[in-house]
This record gives C-alpha cells, sequence and structure tokens, in this order.
C-alpha cells in the first residue's frame, strides 16, 4: 500500500489539497480506512458530499477512481463480471471442427473472455484503486449481501475460474442515504461515517475554496443564507454542491450583494421545488427585502 | 487483527469490553468482530486526543446514527465514571480554584460567552469551574445539580439564540454551544459532588424517555419530521423492493399464443402479464381533541408525510364531529399552515373539545360508503376515550366491512388502554391490527405492517 497517508492531520492537509475540506471525522475515518483496510460506509443526507470525498480520496492518493452507482434491479452481471458469451461462440465456432471439446471447453472459460465489471475490475488492478459503490440503499438487499465477499476478503469466486484474489487491496467506499436499513452483516464489515452539512464556518472555506474571487463578505452572506434556507421545512435543502454553484453564479452576474431582486433572479440555483421555491421565497425573501432594503437606503 | 487486544492494549482491553457490555445493554447490536475493529483502530490513533480516540471508536462500533446517539451518551458518563472511580480508588482529589471572591463576574462573563463562540472545549471547561468557583462564593449551591447548572447559566446572562430571530440579540450564543457548556458546568458539578461525598451516584440505564417520541410537540416539530421524512422514504423504497422481490410472474397465454405464430407456432417469446402494483386508498382518520393533544401534532405530521406518500390519501380531522382535510393537505405544504387552518378554520365542530367517536363513525360512513371497497385502508389514529358516550362499535364494524383493511394506532400505552373511559376492546376486534403508537420505534412497526399489507394481492 501507499505509505502517503501516516496521520490523521496528513490525510486532512491531503484531501483539502485535492479541493475536499474535511471534517474531523471524516479525516479520521479516511485514515482509519486506509491504515486497516475496511470498507467505509458513509450516510448521510443528500448533498453534503459524500461521493465527492471518494473522489477526493482518489486525487489525494493518486489512485485510480473506480465507481459503482448502484441502482434497483443492478445484479452481478453489472457489478461483479460477466461472461462475454459473443467471443465465446466466436471461439467456439472457429475452432469447432479440429478441437475437443475439453480444451474448448476449458478455453473458453478463461480470463480472455471475462467481462470485468466495476467490482471485479477493482481488485483485479495492479495499482490499488478507490473504489466508490455509490447509494448502496438503492440496490436489493440480495445484491447486499454478494458484496459481503468483496468487502470482507477481497475476494470474488467465479464458478468456472475459481477465486480471484485481489492482486491490491483497495480503499472501498460506499454511501447511503438512509433511505432504507442496510443488513447488520455489511454494517458489520465497515467502518461507519455520518456526513452531515457542515457548519457556516466550514462552508465558508469550502465556498471560498471553490470560488475564490468571490468577495468575501459576500461569501458569508451566501454562507448565512444557505444555512437559514437549509432549516426550513423543504422538500430538498441546497446541497454544498449548490452553495458553490451559487456563488459561482453570482460572480458569473457580477452581483455585489445578495439583494432581494439578485435573490429571487438566482434562487433556483439551490432550491428546485416548485413548492419550495414558494417556501423559500416568502420567508427568506422577504427577510432580505427587509434587511438589506434597509441597509442601503440608509 | 493478530495484534488486537495483545501488546498495547492489554490493559485497556477488559475495560473496553465492559464499555461493550454496558452498549450492549441500552439494545446495541454489537458483535465481537466490531471490538476487534475498535482495538485495531485505537492503536491507530493517539490516545491523548479525546476526539480522535472517541471517534475511531464510534466508528468501529456505532453503525447507524441512532447508535451513535446512544454511544455519545454512554461514552460520556462510562469513561467519566472510570475516572472517577479510579480517582476515588487511589484518593486523587483535584486542586480546585479558590480565589473565588477576587473574580470579577462581568469580566468572567464576557470570556465565556467569547469562549463559547469560539467553541473551544478547554477553554470552556476551565471557566466552568471559574463559574462555579464564583458562583459558590455567594452561597446558592442547591444541592440539585440540574436547578444549579440552570441558576449559574442565569447568573452568568447567557441566553441561547432564538431560531428565525430577525436581528441576533448580540448577548446570545449559539444553542448548540451554549448546551456544551452546561454539560461541562454539570460534569465539574458532579466532580464535586463526587468528592464531597467519596461515592459515585448509582448507575441508571438511559431512560426509556431519551428515546421516545418528542412528546413536547412544538419545540421538538423538527425531530418528528425527521422521523417522518426518513419513514417516507422507507416507504417510498419499500415498495419498489417489493417489486423486487416479486419473482414468480403470471404467464398470459392469450397473447403468448398469439405472438408465437410469429415464428411458426412456437412460443419462443413467453408473454407474462404486466405487473399492476395495487394502488391503495388510504382513508386517514385523526383524532385532535385535548386528550390527545401532544399526539395529534404528531400524527398531523405523520398524516402531512403520508399525503407525500400516497397519491390517492383522504383525510379527515374529528373531535365531536368529522370534517375532511384533504384539500387542506394539498395545498399547504408548510406544516404549520396546516395545523394553524386545522385549529381555526378546518370546520371541526369542536363545541365541548370531547370526542364523539360514535357520531364521527356514523358520519364518516355517509360521507364515504360509497367510496369504501375492498382495496381502501382506513387507519385510525385515536386513544378510543369516547368521553363515557356510546361507542357505537356497530357502525365501526360496517365501516371495517367495507374496507380492505382497517388498522388504528393508538398513542396511549397499552398499559392504559381499556381504563376510564377509553373503549379500545370494542373496536380492537374489528381491525386488522390495533397498534401502540408512542416511540420512534413503533411507528417504524406500524409503517411495516402498513406497507406489508400492501402486498397482499387484492
Amino acid at each position: 500500500m501507499g505509505s502517503e497517508l501516516q496521520s490523521v492531520e496528513e490525510v486532512k492537509e491531503a484531501l483539502a489539497g485535492s479541493g475536499y475540506l474535511a471534517g474531523e471525522s471524516a479525516a479520521l475515518v479516511a485514515f482509519l480506512a486506509s491504515r486497516l483496510g475496511k470498507p467505509v460506509l458513509v450516510e448521510g443526507p443528500a448533498g453534503v458530499g459524500k461521493t465527492e470525498l471518494a473522489k477526493a480520496l482518489a486525487r489525494a492518493t493518486e489512485r485510480k477512481l473506480i465507481r459503482l452507482q448502484c441502482y434497483e434491479g443492478l445484479d452481478e452481471a453489472k457489478a461483479l463480471y460477466e461472461w462475454n458469451y459473443r467471443k465465446q461462440l466466436l471461439r467456439i465456432q472457429t475452432e469447432a471442427a479440429d478441437t475437443g471439446w475439453e480444451t474448448v471447453k476449458d478455453d473458453i472459460f478463461g480470463e480472455e473472455f471475462l467481462l470485468s465489471r466495476p467490482l471485479l475490475q477493482g481488485i483485479a488492478e495492479e495499482e490499488p484503486v478507490v473504489l466508490l459503490i455509490d447509494e448502496i440503499d438503492k440496490t436489493d438487499q440480495e445484491f447486499e449481501a454478494m458484496l459481503l465477499e468483496v468487502l470482507s476478503d477481497f475476494q470474488i469466486s467465479i464458478p468456472e475460474l475459481g477465486v480471484v484474489k485481489a492482486k491490491s487491496q483497495p480503499l472501498v467506499l460506499l454511501t447511503s442515504n438512509n433511505s432504507r436499513e442496510l443488513t447488520e452483516a455489511l454494517k458489520r464489515r465497515c467502518l461507519y461515517l455520518w456526513l452531515d452539512y457542515p457548519d457556516a464556518k466550514r462552508e465558508l472555506e469550502i465556498v471560498r475554496l471553490h470560488a475564490p474571487e468571490l468577495d468575501e463578505t459576500l461569501a458569508r452572506r451566501l454562507v448565512e443564507i444557505v444555512q437559514m434556507v437549509r432549516q426550513l421545512d423543504l422538500k430538498k435543502p441546497p446541497s454544498i454542491a449548490e452553495s458553490i454553484d451559487w456563488a459561482r453564479a453570482l460572480l458569473l452576474l457580477g452581483a455585489e450583494d445578495i439583494d432581494q431582486e439578485m435573490f429571487e433572479k438566482t434562487l433556483t440555483t439551490i432550491v428546485k421545488h416548485r413548492s419550495d421555491l414558494d417556501t423559500v421565497a416568502e420567508r427568506v425573501g422577504v427577510k432580505l427585502g427587509d434587511g438589506i432594503g434597509g441597509l442601503k437606503t440608509g | 487483527m493478530e495484534s488486537a487486544g495483545s501488546r498495547p492494549v492489554s490493559g485497556f482491553a477488559p475495560r473496553l469490553l465492559d464499555f461493550a457490555g454496558e452498549l450492549r445493554r441500552e439494545g446495541m447490536a454489537l458483535g465481537t468482530s466490531e471490538l476487534l475493529d475498535a482495538f485495531a483502530a485505537l492503536q491507530e490513533v493517539s490516545w491523548t486526543e479525546q476526539e480522535d480516540f472517541k471517534e475511531a471508536l464510534a466508528a468501529t462500533i456505532a453503525k447507524s446514527q441512532e447508535d451513535r446517539r446512544v454511544f455519545e451518551l454512554i461514552f460520556d458518563r462510562w469513561f467519566f465514571r472510570a475516572t472517577e472511580q479510579r480517582a476515588l480508588d487511589e484518593e486523587v482529589t483535584e486542586e480546585r480554584y479558590d480565589g473565588g471572591e477576587n473574580l470579577d463576574f462581568g469580566e468572567l462573563r464576557e470570556q465565556i460567552r467569547q469562549a463559547i463562540r469560539e467553541g473551544s472545549d478547554g477553554e470552556m471547561r476551565d471557566l466552568a469551574r471559574l463559574a462555579i468557583a464564583a458562583f459558590g462564593r455567594q452561597g446558592e449551591g442547591s444541592g440539585v445539580i440540574g436547578v444549579d447548572v440552570q441558576r449559574i447559566r442565569r447568573a452568568l446572562g447567557l441566553k441561547g439564540e432564538t431560531a428565525g430571530a430577525e436581528l441576533p440579540d448580540p448577548e446570545s450564543v449559539p444553542r448548540e454551544r451554549l448546551k456544551g457548556f452546561e454539560r461541562h458546568l454539570r460534569r465539574e458539578l458532579e466532580r464535586g459532588l463526587i468528592e464531597r461525598t467519596q461515592a459515585l451516584p448509582p448507575a441508571r440505564p438511559l431512560r426509556e424517555l431519551d428515546r421516545a417520541l418528542p412528546s413536547n410537540p412544538l419545540s421538538d416539530l423538527a425531530a418528528v419530521h425527521r422521523v417522518v421524512a426518513q419513514m417516507k422514504r422507507r416507504l417510498a423504497t419499500q415498495s419498489h423492493e417489493m417489486r423486487g422481490h416479486r419473482k414468480s410472474e403470471v404467464l398470459d397465454m392469450r397473447r403468448t399464443l398469439r405472438h408465437s405464430l410469429s415464428t411458426g407456432g412456437v412460443p419462443v417469446e413467453v408473454i407474462t402479464k404486466p405487473r399492476r402494483p395495487r394502488r391503495p386508498e388510504l382513508f386517514v382518520l385523526c383524532d385532535v381533541s385535548t386528550s390527545v393533544t401532544s399526539a395529534s401534532v404528531f400524527f398531523l405530521s405523520v398524516l402531512h408525510a403520508l399525503h407525500d406518500a400516497f397519491r390517492k390519501l383522504r383525510s379527515f380531522v374529528f373531535v365531536e364531529r368529522i370534517s375532511e382535510v384533504t384539500e387542506l393537505f394539498e395545498r399547504e405544504r408548510s406544516f404549520q399552515a396546516v395545523s394553524r387552518a386545522i385549529a381555526t378554520d378546518a370546520g371541526v365542530a369542536d363545541v365541548s373539545g370531547y370526542t364523539d367517536y360514535g357520531r364521527v363513525w356514523q358520519e364518516f360512513l355517509t360521507m364515504v360508503i360509497d367510496d369504501l371497497d375492498p382495496r381502501s385502508t382506513v387507519i385510525v389514529l385515536g386513544d378510543a376515550r369516547t368521553n363515557g358516550r356510546e361507542p357505537h362499535a356497530d357502525i365501526f364494524a360496517r365501516i371495517s366491512e367495507r374496507a380492505g383493511r382497517t388498522l388504528w394506532i393508538n398513542p396511549e400505552p397499552r398499559l392504559y388502554w381499556n381504563y376510564g373511559d377509553s373503549v379500545i376492546q370494542a373496536y380492537e376486534s374489528y381491525c386488522e391490527g390495533v397498534f401502540e403508537c408512542w416511540t420512534v420505534k413503533q411507528l417504524e412497526e406500524f409503517v411495516r405492517a402498513l406497507t406489508e399489507g400492501q402486498r397482499t394481492p387484492a
């Protein structure tokens, strides 16, 4: 394994270097994961940077990122491996005449005819990789059971071929939006990390990191508003990525202040539901109108 | 793994096991493999950093948010007790700051406010000690720790920020941090008490209350909403899951044969009947009378959430009479607006404030008799306290006869059922299930029952 991650502090710095300001616990868990070789289960509301953490880890450790996006009905053919039956068929046809069955049979179940899918790819790589299994809660429970072998022993059993052992140990991250309870068996094999929305101070740092040209007072104001919006009972609260988007939008528009007009114009970058728009416009927009309007005329 | 529990942690291992035992007693499922992980993890972090130590332990042991909450509570208590016990055994006493007389209260107040805003833990602790010393000088210690904490807080003039205030009060400090400071105060006071009495107070298991549904509705509405939001997501995925689970398919003979004509009568392609998920029609009746006040806010928000999850849902509220609020729920997004509207003009004839179940059934039946069919589910949220009036179980029986399923959720603990004017027994036999529901867990059980029922074909 790489010797790059020696302490929690180093992890933190490395992540910051690749554009991800990790909280204390995120850095610590990432550090533990690389030291203990255990997968990490990352849970938290949508848009707190769960997926981004994996990407940043890959950048920080200079590893390749292999991503498996989960969805309902995902099966092993899409996640682990599949036999390339067209190629197998061709093979049989070209050699059918003069080769015995035994040789062909052995032949067509070789690695040459194996299509490796993300999980197999992740462990078969010579260089260690970061393996991201995104939104694991979207899959069925059966799929989780299938993951167990990969996650605990880093190997995959292929009936025709035998056990494929990992050539290198990947750093595995599983993310979940907590839309269903994951099985105990899966949880037991993972380290657990709960990511929440950052507090105002850290979010300000994040926004400043990604939109450094933005005026500091404006950024502060933006973060305040985003935090205020998150307090409301919305269908989809704004994510961190959206506050960064908003910062960039403001930059493009050359805004000097977030007043009511500007807010209404750019509101759609952070709020994306019809009913949410109304709530936010009503609750936050009015407040802005009062507060800043007063300042401006004064 | 081979090193787990051997070298540097040998003296610590029994303690951690003890700690794990305590967590298990609180109902956490904690396996040996997790403990081994915990040992391995602890070898990687420095023990002098309390945060690192705790996070490493939490990452390996507490595998959900709920577990994490229990973990936090137990961790603080357990390690505090362990250190205090050790201190007692070895007769170590801490030097207390006793220059209390010379402290300027005003300056101290400013320092504390500063420390709370910055949120530095160590400083808050030191200042908490100073505050106790300074406060002790005034001789107001009541002997009850909780009371003392609040007295000191008030003497220091510390206020939490009020949510949604137009202009933040310059005197106020972030609420979360203030809570942290109060924790330090409590801890230091406890420590003083232990030193004085030379004994640890008896250990108590976590109160069920800590995990019960938030009973103070308004302040904890956000907490209720979180629970409900989660439930909503579960509902959404559960139906997906169910579709995934149902493996058996029904052959569509006619179409298969018809299709086989194109391949010369050989049924190459088998056509199955499309799956038609059952669209349940839900009728929810919610008691909003005074006897269930605290619960009804909760139920209303459940209702609110159900409206998002189910397309075909009609909701009713009742006290003495019944009125339909389906439209209101569909129109209003904000929960506050909904509850306000229900309280003022939903047309609930709340003359006496006493529930009249018999009359409610009668009115409900006349309202929906034509819409009730075997595909519909009726859910009643109420305590079945009739205030001595006729329960009219026969009418309720007719409702449950026409509807496919009837479920009842009772916010009272089972212990109180059928006591006093509660007549739940009269209705119970007509319901497919009666659920006691006053903790989050029970609510989840109910939701499971509700959605599982959907699986049975109509």
